[in-house]
């Protein structure tokens, strides 16, 4: 079933045009890649399916329901989830506090009880727990992030929206990044997520779609994307590097 | 009912007791029950502001114009309609409300330094506007026939009634704080103030909370502004819309901790009574409002966060005691 | 009624480009550090009674007396700066509201203390002008023309000078400037002193030719919110012709109704376009 369907989404901003015609759709269970060059317009289209903006033309159906331009707040309440490129803790709150926020105020619209247990479990999840009763503020990057990825599942949703989750971790964190995200689909999570770190990418997504200029260049299994010479000019440079990733990652 | 029993709650409640009842104790009934009236309606006062200042993170500087608004609604309906001192007070706490819900649609759109502004601009115009209408007595204001405490049983017993009504309500003003602060609506208040967009992002329907944080932060106000009138026995505008009455407020309320239940309580007491120290001695009874301006430079710029906040750092114990 | 109306809006005017000015420097000092000054008032009381503390006790011109505040301004400023200021630089907005607001008290603390809330007079006169179909006091001709001078020295010294040149830098991007060599902290230093001075400029200027009290600055500060607020938040420019438009409301305005309404009708214009046009009429910094 179709858990996410983008139409002809368009954003601008006066004369600037971020998101430009995009079209693709997203099956329950899948994690789908989106990549592309700095700029591109990614963060912008995660923007437009969350309602922190409202799309200059298009529409954005998730589980079947038009939800184009609801506010920011509704997109919890329906069961989307997103992360942020630039980490955003609440830094005078507890590590369980943030994450207890997600689960009042998500999904399920939990009371504080069950939301805290809720939000241990998370924790546990994230492997956070023992760092519950820290204030959010003294934790380093990758702990925020967790931290951020606890908050956005407390919220029980259907769809996660990761943005650049990898971003600033070392390769140890980011391996251990990986298997997180891949235990979060295995209990049933859609996710998309825009990632710079190829190789994490490539592995990790069912498909991959590409965005460059606001447009939509290509779409498919990571090897066709990296075979694409579209993408390749706008994105890779080199011909032989995305082919070399792809055998790297196999072997 | 065993939340009820919590330290967070039972120590500032403790305090404004041990206040309330000290006047009964000491010998100079009248004049401490005149001190501790002054200090209570302080912690009241800057309690009801911490839930959109401390929690929620909106800085309303011109927060008075509630306290003034919900003054004059009262005493006009005590004055010119004959109400009992009660039903006039809740008018008073009715009609701040009012007026909150009504300014917060427009203004809660605002964000940091713009709202701040925006709350000033409205109280000078509330005052500006009250100094034109007559039948709030223009310039001068109103005035109370003094035969009106007869009502109560005499001038005396009308100023122990007010005293006992303005405990009642600094207790209750503290215990809406407490169950605020450890409620879901206010932990989605306190996403607010810390990152206003992410806490959208995460479900909090972020216009409707702060509406709710802003009206109940302007109803007791509104409240306590009849009580403070009424024992007057007059209200002008200079008093009743006096910016730099507000802005004390939020001295008390940073000094002892903004966003805990117990700091602005703390906060109202030290400052009031640092206050009263200086009033009384020569050197110094001039110089009040410097002293509060120096105390609250070095409040921002060394201990932001305030006593209660300092000691809330320092454990997760702490924590759990001191709310 | 055309006369009347003329003149009332010849002295709005007159009096709009003083008010401009005390407004440009508090636009000023928002434009390049994020900072309102909520001193702004105090300030410009402090220069109201510099001017007539020079005038009084040493006879002084007050128009040169103005200049000697300027000087006393801008180091005052410097000073504010480091004391109350640099420390939260960086932190959240309400810091800098309160730690600039602590300036404000301790200032109308000290100066009701020792000069009491009472009116004070510069009696100072230029004669009048008399041009026929209008007519003003000299002195406020006068005032206007150092007000205009002073701000036309403001653009100088911003456009074509280095510091002027840092001062704009680090009100475009800090980080930036920093990294191509600028003192970022000496440059908010200077224009946060710049500001100041051009509040207590402006109140020197008010006393040539209106009573003063320490409290008046109060006010001062309000309309220049409103100004500022309607010009657009850190443009000085639209500071001036905000000014203007104040002024001009409250030369016409008194023609039609009670005085005692223009400031409701300031405040309530205020309110309005930080709700509907928040960049005010100009656009503001960001």
């Amino acid at each position: 079933m179709k858990i996410l369907e983008i139409k002809h989404v368009t954003k601008r901003f006066g004369g600037l045009t971020a998101v430009n015609n995009v079209t693709f759709d997203l099956e329950e269970g899948e994690i789908l890649g989106l990549i592309g060059p700095n700029g591109a317009g990614k963060t912008t289209l995660f923007n437009c399916i969350n309602g922190v903006y409202k799309p200059t033309e298009g529409q954005v159906i998730f589980k079947g329901k038009d939800i184009t331009g609801l506010p920011t707040y509704k997109s919890a309440h329906i069961g989307l989830s997103r992360t942020h490129q630039i980490v955003r803790p609440l830094n005078e709150l507890t590590v369980l506090e943030n994450a207890m926020v997600g689960a009042c105020y998500g999904r399920e619209n939990m009371g504080l009880g069950d939301a805290r247990q809720t939000a241990m479990a998370m924790l546990e999840f994230v492997g956070m727990a023992d760092r519950a009763e820290v204030l959010a503020g003294t934790l380093n990057v990758a702990q925020k992030k967790r931290l951020e990825m606890a908050r956005a599942l407390s919220a029980k949703p259907y769809l996660l929206l990761l943005d650049e989750v990898l971003a600033g971790l070392n390769t140890a964190e980011v391996t251990s990044m990986l298997d997180t995200i891949r235990k979060i689909r295995e209990q049933g999570v859609t996710i998309i997520m825009i990632e710079h770190i190829m190789h994490a990418v490539m592995s990790l997504s069912d498909r991959l779609i590409v965005l460059n200029y606001g447009s939509l260049i290509a779409e498919g299994s990571p090897e066709e994307v990296s075979q694409n010479p579209e993408v390749i000019e706008a994105y890779l440079g080199d011909p032989d590097l995305a082919a070399r990733l792809l055998e790297e990652d196999k072997a | 009912m065993k939340r009820i029993f919590k330290p967070g709650l039972l120590i500032p409640v403790a305090i404004i007791v041990v206040l309330a009842i000290w006047p009964l104790f000491s010998g100079n009934s009248a004049s401490s029950r005149e001190a501790m009236f002054t200090l209570i309606m302080s912690m009241a006062l800057a309690s009801s502001l911490n839930i959109i200042l401390g929690y929620t993170g909106y800085v309303s500087f011109g927060h008075i114009v509630f306290f003034g608004i919900g003054g004059y609604a009262g005493f006009w309906a005590i004055t010119e309609m004959g109400w009992h001192i009660l039903p006039a007070a809740l008018l008073g706490g009715l009609v701040a409300a009012l007026i909150a819900w009504l300014l917060g649609l427009a203004v809660l759109r605002l964000r940091g330094a713009y709202f701040a502004l925006a709350t000033i601009g409205i109280l000078e115009a509330m005052k500006a506007l009250v100094i034109n209408l007559d039948f709030l007595g223009g310039p001068v204001g109103m005035e109370m026939h003094f035969s009106e405490y007869k009502r109560y049983g005499g001038p005396m017993e009308s100023l122990w009634m007010v005293y006992w009504s303005m405990v009642f309500l600094a207790i209750l003003v503290v215990a809406v704080s407490y169950f605020v602060k450890t409620s879901k609506f206010g932990l989605g208040l306190m996403a607010i103030r810390e990152d206003e967009d992410a806490a959208e992002v995460m479900g909090v329907i972020t216009p409707r909370a702060k509406t709710w944080a802003y009206v109940l932060s302007a109803v007791f106000p509104g409240i306590i502004g009849v009580l403070f009138f009424f024992k007057n026995g007059n209200i002008e505008p200079g008093d009743a819309f006096r910016l730099h009455f507000s802005i004390e407020w939020i001295v008390m309320i940073m000094l002892g901790g903004a966003g805990t239940v117990l700091g602005p309580v703390l906060g109202g007491g030290i400052y009031q009574w640092l206050r009263k120290t200086l009033l009384t001695s020569p050197i110094f009874k001039d110089y009040q409002l410097v002293v509060a301006g120096v105390m609250l430079l070095l409040i921002v710029l060394f201990v932001p966060t305030g006593i209660i906040g300092w000691v809330r750092a320092r454990s997760a114990k702490l924590r759990r005691i001191f709310e | 009624m055309g006369n009347v109306l003329f003149t009332s809006a010849i002295d709005g005017l007159l009096i709009g480009v003083i008010y401009g000015l005390a407004a440009m420097g508090l636009t000023l000092i928002f434009g390049v550090m994020d900072v309102i000054n909520l001193a702004h008032g105090p300030l410009i009381a402090l220069g109201m009674f510099g001017v007539y503390l020079l005038f009084t006790l040493l006879g002084l011109n007050p128009f040169l007396a103005v200049i000697i505040v300027a000087g006393l301004g801008l180091l005052l400023g410097v000073v504010i700066y480091f004391v109350a200021v640099n420390r939260v630089i960086d932190a959240p907005p309400l810091s800098s509201l309160l730690s600039t607001f602590s300036v404000n008290m301790i200032i109308i603390g000290i100066g009701t203390a020792m000069l009491s809330t009472s009116s004070y007079n510069v009696d100072y006169s230029l004669g009048t002008m008399d041009l026929g179909f209008f007519k003003a006091p000299g002195a406020r001709i006068a005032a206007s023309l150092v007000a205009l001078l002073t701000t036309a020295l403001l653009y100088l010294f911003l456009y074509r000078t280095r510091p002027g040149k840092y001062i704009r830098a680090v009100a475009n991007n800090r980080i930036s400037a920093e990294l191509m060599g600028i003192p970022s902290t000496r440059i908010l230093a200077l224009a946060f002193g710049i500001g100041v001075m051009l509040a207590t400029v402006a109140g020197g200027l008010i006393a040539t030719i209106l009573p003063i009290n320490i409290l008046a600055g109060g006010s001062y500060e309000l309309k220049s919110f409103v100004i500022v607020v309607l010009g657009g938040l850190g443009n000085p420019l639209g500071a001036l012709i905000g000014g203007l438009i104040l002024g001009l409301i409250e030369g016409i305005v008194p023609v039609f109704m009670k005085t005692t309404w223009v400031p409701v009708i300031e405040y309530v214009l205020f309110v309005l376009i930080l709700l509907v046009r928040p960049q005010g009429i100009l656009g503001a910094k960001e």
